[in-house]
């Protein structure tokens, strides 16, 4: 809500001319959220500050949007806007301070043009990433960087740091750099989601990087964490549930499941980084001869097993996206296809990764959950279970393997599941920690094997037992595979 | 003159010429939906009741038509030439596929009657061949008639058409209109000294021949003996046992089914080859020792068994190896077979004995099956299905259930007659006691997909929307607890109307206007307690939890949120909470007092923290620090601005509010925070006893027998775990009454409660939708709903101006769903058919409305 702008410029008070705003008036800027304030705490010729104040009005936040669905989340209501600097005071300056923002400035032409000492202060900047983060993006553009976080709560001293800093930035910059750098790293350190947030916004915040951002060396970051957290304006069911349960909007939501934390150094892989790239031209970035991803080996794995099995209807129950479907669809050994997903939201993207395949093959997506006996999984010479199991909390497990090997009972049913030995050898994975925050419980080779001896005795199967990835000689690889036949 | 027997559910085919009068006949005896006509089909299809080329197409219809009237269990009556067999027999194959029986009317009239009514029909011109040829074929077909159907008629002439008549016979099995009470008595196998004792048991006296022998029996109360069948064989005195049997049923004191065994039996009685086992042999034996016209008499009596029952209004059946759902009712060969010898899977167990097919896992009925056939340890409820065979003639025990009262009367062997193939125990190794209800962790997917919604004794039918209904599935699958604890989720609550007093969102008076414009006289106020709701089911020991919920893994109940989570990741922090809840119940002496080994409790667990404290972090204290990180600052650049004097005054003053604000924002969060340390400084408030063995308390006492209740348990719990209510009652009309009770939310709300819920006391006139409860949030509390800064005059005035139809219309949905959910259970009904109303309930919370109502 606060952005003061402060040079020590000589005469100071030409900040004035270069804003395009008086230093001894108080001006107000209505803003569709709110009013938008500009004042000047000093003015003196040798240190001038500018304010720009915004005072949101949380209630019209709200209902600017449609009357007609008042389907918004608690945290659209209850929210850090009208205090934070968030996008929303991004968007105040860029409507404030347009002419600035351009670097024109009639009155004082060389003054837009030079670099002159300033400071910058946001006394709430939400940073998720910590200090470090917004050292990170603008240490490199010439800034003297100093980040304070703010305590959660200094009633609960134990809750820690919140995600704010207080943040003053000094250097000697054109000011109309400093303004553009402001405005668009803003939303990026805040990464909030964009509910207020238009299409065209974004474009120009994209356009107000120009001359800077394509050299910034963390361009695919800022980037994709500003395209990143776009969302829809309506919540979506599961946030409604996630609400009901006292937990924040997107806890029930699954981020993908291809899961493999980062070896020491490696680059983070994420959805958003295609965006990036298309955004800001990547050349030459990724290493030379990128090992075969983990995800990949686990599918060749499985198809190569089916393959053996002579399993040419399968059923892959947690399809996901859709990967392994894809894949079997391209293969013409495989003639009859199904997948199902308990998420709504995998099963769209599976549904269009399938439709695109040119394959003989018939196949079907369908919703299904594998707590529930399900006569559609029937008839299938075999099941895919990858990556699933360590999905279901343990005392649910039971319930599945009755759908799975007592009802469905397919010929072949093929199961991987991380082996939690090999964690070790990922340096980015704190050592308490698992793949994948959704994993209810990761398995040593040994309780893998012994599920899987159970089950198989329990349901008259036999069980072997495969590495998928590199088998370490200490620890073992990263993925094993249980193959029941009958 | 013709009499026609028609059964009440079944295919009638017409037969004759074009011409023949069929239509006609078909008008004069059935109604027009019975009638299935070819014509018609061919108009449907083609518009032209005379265009040849359509009658495929036509006859694609009928047939469709035809199957699903008769899958949908109706009496179809098909108006066609139905001249050649091969036609014919399309028909007989959707009956049979159906499983009714088919029965032919053969309309035959002299070839130039028909000729004369055809040309008397202007919009029909056959050919001059056809008649003939149908003529031809008609006399041709006659002969395969008695193959193809269960009965048919000839009807010679116009006059015998005309004088037939048709009347309706009730199939065998159907006696609905007997209500009982009954007493379904299981496998007896020629067990007579125990059948004598459990008749005597029940309450029967029995009667004697001259010769000392049970020749029937009879209870003074009229109630009758059904017998699931296999009265014969491998034990002592069949013969006794059938001259008992046979008794009963020709005085209408029993009813009997057949059994496998009676059906063999009868076939050797008859003459015809059986492969003659063990059993079968000491039969023949025995009753080689009987006179001839006993014989006689068993042959009868054998051959006339049925194969089921359906009675009580079709609310009970009867079947020697049980019925599944879709065989009810109907008789076919198929249906015999699985009536009497059960489905197979087709594989054999270790001791060479087929595996049975488990029918009853799957059943979904709504009639209760009661049957025998496989000797168990104790009878078990499976989905609405108990079998009876207790394995008497083994060494077991004969058992009998009292009908409705679903109580198990046994009487033990009084030694083993017959040594059993497989040991009784090997049947089903994790027997628990007699009655307990076998219910798996695994439900179907039809159970929850594709609902059409879940029928309420309170609303009727809620719907349930699709999209939801997929949010709910995943939510359920992924996260929500074993379905056999998930009994019940709490519906959602609707506020009071908007408050128009200065500085109120919400106050009390707007509730008991409410109330009083719904013609209530008393409501209670209940202090609503800050932390988050919890469902606790608490079985007295692990033996009750096996018995009736299926539990079987030694825990004793669950603790579960509002979306069917585990309130606890850890189980043993559950079994604590238990352990406390379940040592409160018994010092209050309320199993003894409810007559119930197991409660459901509806709560509230304290402190909000323990299971919101992802969601404090990320946005109620995350506000609050933003707040206390940007609000000085701003103050202190506004002060700097007035010094140099800019005018900044309003601003100002507005900053310095806002200030305020957030602190009391932060405040109202942080009450309801604190540190725990395992269960200490946990607190859970039990203010509902939802349910127990028999009774929905949530439906049969009102709000006070439920507080009171709740503050005994308090004051039995020496942990310190269990926290009181506090409540009061208003009496509606009293001005003074309403503003004690108003002065007593004030003084809670100000203290930081979060504020009360004012529930409905007495009967509530019939017809009127009365909200089950009415919530008042305090002042302070509604910042962390409605922000920091709602309480301010102009922001007020918006908020004001809020919808709460659909929040209101939902609350009584999910009402309606969760005593829906608990009237199931109490009732002992299947898991499936509580997990219906459970799952709607999470299913409509996903519907869009306002959060913050």
């Amino acid at each position: 809500m606060l952005l003061t702008i402060t040079t020590t410029a000589e005469p100071a008070t030409d900040l004035g001319f270069l804003l395009h705003k008086h230093p001894d008036r108080v001006q107000r800027f209505p803003q569709s959220f709110g009013t938008a304030h500009v004042f000047y705490p000093e003015a003196d010729q040798d240190r001038c500050t500018a304010a720009l104040m915004l005072e949101i009005d949380p209630i019209a936040l709200v209902r600017t949007r449609r009357r007609d669905t008042p389907d918004f989340s608690l945290g659209q209501y209850v929210n850090d806007r009208p205090y934070a600097a968030s996008s929303l005071l991004a968007s105040a300056m860029a409507n404030v301070f347009r002419t600035a923002l351009r670097g024109r400035c009639d009155a004082r032409p060389e003054l837009a043009a030079s670099a002159i000492p300033l400071e910058v202060a946001l006394p709430a900047l939400p940073c998720r990433g910590g200090p470090g983060l917004a050292e990170e993006l603008f240490a490199p553009l010439g800034w003297r960087v100093e980040a304070t976080p703010v305590p959660l709560d200094p009633g609960f001293p134990e809750w820690g740091d919140s995600r704010y800093v207080s943040l003053t930035l000094r250097g000697t910059l054109r000011l109309a750099a400093a303004l553009n750098q402001v405005y668009v790293l803003l939303p990026v350190l805040d990464q909030a989601k964009h509910y207020w947030m238009s299409p065209q916004e974004v474009d120009k915040l994209i356009r107000a990087g120009e001359g800077w951002l394509a050299d910034h060396p963390a361009r695919t970051t800022i980037v994709r964490r500003y395209l990143a957290n776009r969302r829809g304006l309506v919540r979506s069911a599961l946030g409604r549930l996630a609400e009901a349960e006292d937990a924040p909007e997107d806890a029930l939501d699954r981020g993908p499941i291809d899961e493999e934390p980062p070896a020491a150094g490696a680059a983070d892989e994420t959805a958003g980084a295609d965006v990036a790239d298309g955004v800001v031209e990547a050349d030459g970035e990724l290493p030379a001869a990128p090992p075969v991803p983990l995800a990949e080996r686990r599918i060749a794995a499985v198809l190569e097993v089916l393959r053996q099995e002579g399993a040419t209807s399968v059923i892959d129950l947690g399809c996901g996206s859709g990967k392994l479907l894809k894949r079997m669809l391209a293969d013409p050994f495989f003639t009859r296809v199904a997948g199902t997903d308990v998420s709504h939201r995998a099963l769209t993207m599976a549904r269009r990764a399938l439709q695109a395949v040119r394959t003989n093959a018939r196949w079907t997506v369908f919703p299904g959950a594998l707590t529930y006996a399900d006569d559609r999984f029937h008839g299938y010479d075999a099941a895919v279970l990858m990556e699933v199991i360590e999905h279901i909390d343990p005392p649910r497990l039971p319930a599945v393997e009755r759908v799975v090997f007592g009802d469905a009972r397919p010929r072949v049913v093929v199961v991987t599941t991380p082996n939690v030995e090999y964690n070790v050898r990922y340096a980015g994975l704190a050592s308490d920690a698992m793949r994948h925050p959704d994993h209810r419980f990761e398995w040593t080779r040994a309780e893998f094997r012994a599920w899987t001896e159970k089950v198989a005795r329990t349901h008259g199967y036999t069980v072997r037992h495969l590495p998928v990835g590199e088998d370490d000689p200490e620890v073992g690889p990263p993925t094993q595979m249980g193959v029941f036949t009958r | 003159m013709t009499e026609i027997t028609i059964p009440e559910l079944g295919l009638v085919v017409l037969v004759g010429v074009s011409g023949s009068g069929k239509s006609h006949f078909a008008r004069k005896h059935f109604t027009p939906t019975q009638v299935v006509s070819s014509d018609r089909c061919r108009a449907v299809v083609s518009d032209d009741e005379n265009d040849q080329s359509a009658t495929g197409d036509a006859f694609e219809l009928l047939h469709f038509i035809v199957a699903t009237r008769l899958r949908r269990g109706l009496l179809t009556v098909v108006d066609a030439t139905n001249l050649q067999p091969r036609n014919r027999q399309q028909l007989v194959r959707i009956a049979k596929d159906h499983d009714v029986p088919a029965v032919a009317i053969v309309l035959k009239v002299p070839l130039k009657v028909a000729q004369e009514r055809n040309a008397a029909r202007p919009d029909r011109c056959l050919p001059p061949h056809v008649l003939p040829r149908q003529h031809r074929e008609l006399r041709h077909g006659l002969k395969s008639l008695s193959r193809e159907f269960h009965r048919h008629y000839v009807l010679d002439g116009v006059e015998e058409i005309d004088a037939a008549t048709v009347v309706y016979a009730k199939a065998r099995h159907d006696r609905r209109e007997l209500t009982g009470p009954f007493d379904i008595i299981g496998d007896v196998h020629g067990c007579r000294p125990e059948l004598e004792t459990l008749l005597t048991r029940l309450g029967y006296r029995i009667e004697r021949d001259a010769d000392g022998r049970a020749r029937g029996a009879r209870h003074p109360e009229g109630r009758t003996a059904v017998f699931v069948g296999d009265l014969v064989d491998r034990g002592p005195d069949t013969p006794g046992v059938l001259r008992l049997v046979m008794g009963m049923v020709e005085t209408g004191d029993a009813l009997c089914v057949s059994g496998n065994h009676e059906d063999k039996l009868v076939r050797a009685l008859r003459g015809r080859k059986v492969k003659i086992s063990h059993g079968l042999a000491a039969s023949l034996t025995q009753l080689e020792a009987e006179p001839e016209e006993f014989r006689d008499r068993v042959r009868t009596f054998l051959g006339d068994l049925v194969s089921h029952y359906m009675l009580d209004g079709g609310r009970l059946v009867v079947a020697h190896a049980g019925l599944k759902e879709k065989y009810q009712g109907r008789s076919s060969g198929r249906v015999r077979a699985f009536a009497l010898y059960g489905d197979t899977t087709g594989e054999t167990d270790e001791y060479g004995l087929p595996v049975r097919y488990p029918w009853a896992e799957d059943y979904r009925g709504r009639a209760m099956v009661v049957y025998g056939h496989t000797p168990i340890p104790e009878p078990e409820w499976v989905n609405n299905t108990i079998c009876l065979d207790t394995g008497c003639v083994f060494g077991g025990r004969l058992t009998a259930l009292r009908y409705p009262e679903r109580e198990l009367v046994s009487v033990p062997a009084e030694r083993v007659w017959y040594p059993p193939v497989r040991p009784l125990e090997a049947a089903a190794p994790d027997a628990s006691a007699a009655g307990a209800r076998r219910e798996r962790d695994v439900l179907k997917i039809s159970d929850v997909h594709d609902l059409n919604g879940v029928r309420t004794s309170l609303l009727g039918r809620v719907a349930v929307r699709e999209e939801n209904a997929l949010a709910a599935l995943e939510v359920m699958s992924r996260f929500a607890i074993d379905p056999r604890w998930l009994v019940y989720l709490p519906p959602t609550m609707a506020p009071a109307a908007a408050s128009s007093l200065p500085g109120y969102l919400e106050h009390p008076a707007e509730a008991f206007e409410a109330y009083r414009g719904d013609g209530l006289e008393r409501v209670v106020c209940e202090e609503k307690h800050m932390g988050s709701r919890a469902i606790a089911v608490v079985c007295r020991d692990a033996g009750t939890a096996a018995d009736r919920f299926g539990v079987d893994d030694g825990t004793t109940g669950a603790l579960y949120t509002r979306t069917g989570r585990a309130f606890f990741r850890d189980p043993a922090r559950t079994e604590e909470v238990l352990d406390r809840l379940r040592d409160a119940i018994g010092a209050a002496g309320l199993w003894d007092e409810l007559g119930t080994g197991w409660l459901v409790l509806d709560c509230e667990l304290m402190p909000w923290s323990v299971k919101a404290m992802d969601l404090i972090r990320t946005q109620y204290a995350a506000t609050a620090a933003a707040a206390r990180a940007a609000l000085p600052a701003a103050t202190a650049a506004l002060e700097r601005a007035a010094a140099r004097g800019l005018d900044v005054a309003d601003l100002r003053a507005r900053t310095a509010r806002r200030a305020g604000n957030a602190a009391a924002f932060r405040d109202a969060y942080a009450r309801y925070c604190w540190t725990v340390d395992g269960l200490e400084g946990v607190r859970l408030a039990p203010f509902q006893i939802l349910a127990g063995e028999g009774t929905s308390y949530a439906a049969a006492r009102d709000h006070l027998w439920h507080l009171r209740i709740a503050d005994r348990l308090a004051a039995a719990d020496p942990s310190g775990l269990l926290a009181p209510t506090a409540s009061r009652v208003v009496e509606l009309a009293s001005e003074e009454s309403e503003a004690a009770v108003t002065e007593w939310w004030l003084d809670l709300t100000e203290n930081g409660g979060e504020g009360m819920v004012v529930k409905p006391l007495g009967s509530a006139p019939a017809g009127g939708k009365v909200q089950p409860g009415l919530k008042c949030r305090g002042r302070e509390y509604l910042r962390i709903i409605y922000g920091p800064d709602y309480a301010d005059p102009e922001n007020l005035e918006r908020l004001r101006d809020r919808g709460l139809g659909r929040k209101r219309a939902l609350a009584l949905r999910e009402h309606a769903l969760g005593m829906e959910a608990l009237d199931r259970l109490t009732a002992g009904e299947p898991l499936w058919r509580v997990h219906q109303a459970v799952f709607a309930v999470l299913a409509l919370e996903c519907e869009p409305v306002d959060p913050r109502l």
